[in-house]
């Protein structure tokens, strides 16, 4: 094991008085039932692994670049395993068949491994006794490697958000570009940093989800986004550290370890000093039919590594509010946040790394809305007080009347500052007709900062009345929040994954149906036999525990702490 | 009257108001060519009512003037869609009275073509642009078989699913490739099918022209910019077509 100075975050615990009068038996009743409906599924996700995060693995070792064709050499390399040694390959893990290789001399490295393995001149073989000692021994030390260095990004962050300086204010502003093109994508990143955002996210090209590999290299053509590589990664952390020197606070960076790849893409997030990554347990399975036990295995990984990494996950419940009622709804937004806060704390990852999702997605023609959007909201906050909360703007009611949609940015902003919210990704009037033009980045963040000077600091004065709409709403959601997550743990959960994957299988989530034994990426999941190796699962697995000598990283404390 | 003008707060005062923004840094200048630019677009009685500086090199102005233009309403011409919008909901009635059964959609992005963006914008419940998918709609089955499916396998599958409707997307229009494809695909389901049991053929992506179906073998051409609403209330006008749905054109999905 490598000796690494892991830093930790010191979270302020002001206590905070509850606004909404819920029942402290009644929230820890909820954690309760998560628990128990996550379980089943950790227990699940410990006994399988797949292609991703096999691939992970080769990465964190080392292994980069793609072949003439763009394959990159971590799929060429696996492949190549699995048609060697067919059904034993994953159930093994790959790291005792490559390093046996490297141990036996077939290559120095893993480039050159994978270059002579695709060209057919290696015969892989499952090691055994003496053999597959010195197999994991080397593989160890060269992911330990790997995740040094990614426990060296964390330092390094730490240090430049305290040599730098950090976003002046709660919430963070998050920006998002979108242009396809690395090198489009860099200058209006630096620009919206320069006007304000202390968060930019560059959107994937539409389908990467569901690509098996990772794109490879600087791209320059993407659907509706840019493809997340490790280079794009590079070019663009690079380029937002200059343009955080010149403002003298750290610009964060965002990307999405989601789909088919995650893993992969969280490792690569790791190694590049993204700070923070959207990253659903969910999602994958309801909205882009992703095998659930691929989904959950890659999920597992994946909050490892971010939970090593330091970096703070944004979960996507925002999404069940496009596809639904947002008050019909708003119960599986909390659901999920729970489900959500569960999976990450049991990965490792600590209250502050939590960016738990929702969305101001009500209907402003039903009376009342905006009571109920602060009901909602300040129910995520007062559950999970110590998270900074993803505040989504609205997107489902935005039309092609961009001034009424001013205005209800405007409220949507409004509400961020009322119920405190930790990271508010701005919205934009011109939301349902064009991607967002200059001039409408720059009025969305005039609305963001008035109402941030004008009305920053009212959630002090914001005390609900204990028996009002708000507060009342507010309770009968956590209500029926509790009777999902109990109807998901009393499901006939005799299968492995227990009631919540029965759950998934028969459609509890909205309309979508995704049995455990369909969807996609299901050919690249397999359970583990009992010699499995995997020294990334391993290392992550024992995290250190995080030591005093660290700088804080606080996103919910009123300041930066030192 | 068919000849009408803009109207600020008096009939016939030919008021507009526009935003823009000019790659020129703040200054008296910039406010000039932002008057001149507005001069050149028609109107006269320019105000610039705001300019401000965004970053050092580009000012939004908003402007206000007056047009001399007169519009004929009477010239007007507009392509009519040919089959009603219909809601989700009101699509799903119109199956279940006429089919008593679900209308079955498989769908594919055929050949070499790797981009399920089409499709899957198309059929995932995430949906586009604010509409949801045709796997949201409860009478319809969706089966989405994903990118580079052969023609063959897509008869087949649309054979063994029993399809109503094959939805096909391209988008890489390489030596037309798009068009080949599509050509290939609409023989095959010809010959595999008596023509009337055969599935309704659906082709789309962002190069398609639409009035090329007939020349294709295709039911429909969609092209850029189609939303889930429009694909599925055109199958529900070709496939299940009732009284109780449709009579309104007015309504349009959120």
């Amino acid at each position: 094991m490598t000796t690494t100075t892991t830093t930790t975050t010191t979270t302020t615990t002001a206590p905070r008085a509850s606004k909404l009068h819920l029942d402290a038996d009644l929230v820890a009743r909820a954690r309760g039932l998560a628990a128990q409906a996550g379980e089943p599924i950790v227990d699940l996700a410990r006994r399988h692994t797949t292609v991703s995060v096999e691939r992970a693995t080769l990465r964190l070792a080392g292994l980069a670049g793609a072949d003439p064709e763009g394959t990159p050499w971590a799929n060429r390399l696996l492949d190549v395993v699995r048609a060697d040694l067919g059904d034993d390959a994953l159930p093994h893990g790959v790291a005792l068949p490559v390093w046996d290789a490297l141990a036996r001399g077939e290559a120095d490295d893993l480039a050159t491994l994978a270059a002579k393995a695709s060209a057919g001149s290696v015969r892989f073989r499952l090691p055994a006794g003496a053999d597959a000692a010195r197999a994991r021994t080397a593989a160890t030390e060269a992911v330990a490697v790997g995740v040094a260095r990614m426990d060296a990004r964390r330092t390094e962050r730490d240090h430049l958000v305290a040599t730098v300086g950090d976003a002046p204010r709660q919430p963070w502003i998050y920006l998002i570009v979108a242009t396809g093109d690395i090198y489009e994508d860099i200058p209006q990143a630096q620009q919206a940093a320069r006007e304000g955002a202390d968060v930019i996210a560059v959107i994937r090209s539409t389908g990467q989800s569901l690509l098996d590999f990772v794109p490879e290299g600087a791209t320059r053509e993407g659907f509706a986004g840019t493809y997340a590589t490790q280079e794009n990664f590079r070019l663009m952390r690079a380029a937002l550290d200059e343009t955080g020197h010149e403002l003298g606070r750290y610009i964060r960076l965002t990307n999405y370890a989601s789909g088919l790849c995650m893993p992969e893409i969280a490792v690569l997030a790791g190694l590049e000093r993204l700070d923070m990554m959207l990253n659903d347990s969910m999602y994958g399975i309801l909205f882009r039919d992703i095998n659930p036990v691929r989904t959950f295995v890659d999920q597992r990984f994946s909050r490892q590594v971010h939970a090593r990494a330091g970096i703070i996950i944004n979960t996507g419940e925002d999404n069940y509010l496009t596809t639904a009622d947002a008050i019909e709804a708003a119960h599986t937004v909390t659901t999920s946040q729970l489900l959500n806060e569960y999976f990450a704390r049991e990965a490792g990852l600590e209250d502050w790394q939590l960016g738990l999702g929702h969305a101001f997605e009500i209907d402003p023609a039903v009376p009342d809305s905006f009571r109920l959007e602060l009901a909602h909201a300040l129910l995520a906050r007062e559950l999970f007080p110590t998270a900074p909360l993803k505040w989504m703007p609205p997107t489902r009611h935005m039309t092609g009347d961009i001034f009424r949609g001013y205005l209800l940015d405007g409220f949507f902003n409004l509400a961020g500052a009322l119920t405190g919210q930790g990271i508010l990704l701005v919205g934009m009037m011109t939301e349902a007709v064009v991607t967002p033009w200059l001039s409408d980045r720059d009025l969305a963040l005039q609305n963001v900062r008035y109402v941030m000077e004008a009305a920053g600091s009212l959630h002090e004065d914001f005390h609900p009345a204990p028996d009002g709409v708000i507060a009342t709403r507010a309770r009968h959601v956590l209500g029926e929040s509790m009777d999902l997550l109990g109807r998901i743990v009393d499901h006939d959960g005799t299968g492995s994954g227990g009631g919540l994957l029965a759950a998934i299988a028969d459609g509890t989530f909205g309309l979508m149906k995704r049995p455990a034994e369909a969807g996609r990426g299901l050919d690249g999941v397999a359970e583990t036999a009992p010699g499995y190796c995997n020294p990334a699962r391993e290392l992550l697995e024992t995290a250190p525990t995080p030591t005093a000598t660290a700088t804080s990283t606080s996103t919910t404390g009123t300041g930066a702490e030192a | 009257m068919s000849i009408v003008r803009p109207y600020g707060d008096t009939t016939g005062d030919g008021m507009v108001q526009l935003s823009f923004t000019l790659p020129v840094p703040h200054s008296k200048v910039a406010e000039g060519a932002a008057a001149q630019l507005a001069t050149k677009m028609g109107l006269d009685a320019v105000l610039v009512a705001h300019s401000r500086p965004m970053g050092p090199d580009f000012t939004f102005f908003v402007v206000y003037g007056r047009t001399h233009h007169l519009v004929d309403t009477d010239a007007v011409e507009v392509v009519e869609r040919d089959f009603p919008l219909l809601t989700p909901k009101e699509a799903n009635a119109a199956v279940k009275e006429s089919l008593q059964r679900r209308l079955v959609v498989v769908g594919a992005c055929i050949g070499t073509d790797a981009h399920t963006v089409g499709i899957d914008a198309i059929l995932n419940i995430k949906g586009f642009a604010g509409e949801k998918g045709l796997e949201y709609y409860r009478e319809l089955r969706t089966v989405n078989l994903g990118a580079q499916v052969s023609v063959p396998e897509l008869v087949a599958r649309a054979q063994e699913e029993q399809a109503d409707a094959v939805l096909v997307s391209q988008v890489v229009t390489q030596r037309d490739a798009h068009l080949l494809n599509t050509r290939e695909m609409s023989a095959a389901f010809r010959e595999a099918y008596p023509e009337e049991r055969r599935p309704l053929l659906v082709v789309g992506g962002p190069r398609f022209d639409e009035s090329m179906a007939a020349e294709l073998g295709v039911d429909r051409v969609f092209a850029r910019g189609t939303t889930p609403g429009e694909v599925a209330s055109f199958l529900v006008h070709r496939l299940a077509r009732t009284d109780a749905a449709g009579r309104d054109d007015q309504e349009s999905p959120a």
